[in-house]
């Protein structure tokens, strides 16, 4: 598979959120939305970041949750959420997180052809910084090169 | 030679870097066998390995090993990949 298309479910922009645990909530309630994952997927991601730290905080600004593939997974899906004020993961270099990405898949095996095309994505300094400024749903889809479904 | 990537679930983040560190080798012109793993499969995987790649928050877990263990910053910066595999390949 390539990268999951994202339809305008799956964007959030501009969220309001309180704390890294709301910024991840809405991924996965965008991941829900977009009819990828059940409501019990975005607990799922807090908890891998509470058990093992900031880590998904993977480049400056940038969130990559995602949780194991089990019952709460639907199907492969992405979810690119922007916020309105960045928020502190508490990484000590990537900080703060001002684009959440939500990741599902649906088994180990499969997904590694759209890991790749994430890395051709964001390999590009330029697209961090680009997301956190998109206005649109058509913007976000417009610089991660995918369509809407 | 074997590296092996390592983060929470082994799909994410050492998907990522799996794939860069791939690339960076090809332009180096190492060959390697890169395997993203699970921090739970630490052990089984990495016994063998000369290099593992991963986030500072799994060091700990990782412990004690005759790998070198390159801690990486921004999985997205090929140019950080490559300086820190050319230190630890010498």
């Amino acid at each position: 598979m390539t990268l999951p298309a994202l339809p305008d479910e799956s964007i959030v922009i501009a969220a309001t959120v309180a704390d890294w645990r709301e910024a991840v909530h809405a991924a996965g309630a965008a991941l829900v939305a977009s009819g990828a994952a059940k409501p019990g997927y975005a607990d799922a991601m807090i908890r891998m970041i509470e058990e093992h730290g900031p880590y998904v905080v993977i480049a400056p600004g940038l969130a990559l949750a995602h949780a194991r593939p089990d019952d709460q997974v639907l199907a492969d899906g992405l979810a690119v959420v922007t916020l309105a004020t960045p928020v502190a993961f508490g990484h000590p270099h990537n900080d703060p997180v001002g684009v959440v990405l939500g990741l599902a898949v649906e088994s180990v095996g499969g997904h590694l052809e759209s890991i790749a095309d994430l890395a051709n994505v964001f390999n590009d300094p330029s697209i961090i910084p680009g997301l956190a400024a998109a206005t649109s749903a058509d913007e976000v889809r417009r610089l991660m090169g995918v369509p809407s479904s | 030679m074997k590296i092996v990537t390592i983060c929470g679930v082994g799909i994410g983040s050492s998907g990522i870097l799996k794939v860069n560190a791939e690339r960076v080798l090809a332009g180096l012109d190492i060959e390697a066998d890169v395997v993203a793993a699970d921090v739970a499969s630490i052990r089984a995987v990495a016994d063998d390995a000369q290099v593992i790649l991963t986030s500072a928050e799994f060091v700990e877990a990782i412990g004690p090993t005759f790998a070198e263990v390159i801690v990486v910053v921004n999985h997205f910066d090929l140019e950080e990949l490559r300086e820190k595999l050319v230190a630890a390949l010498g």
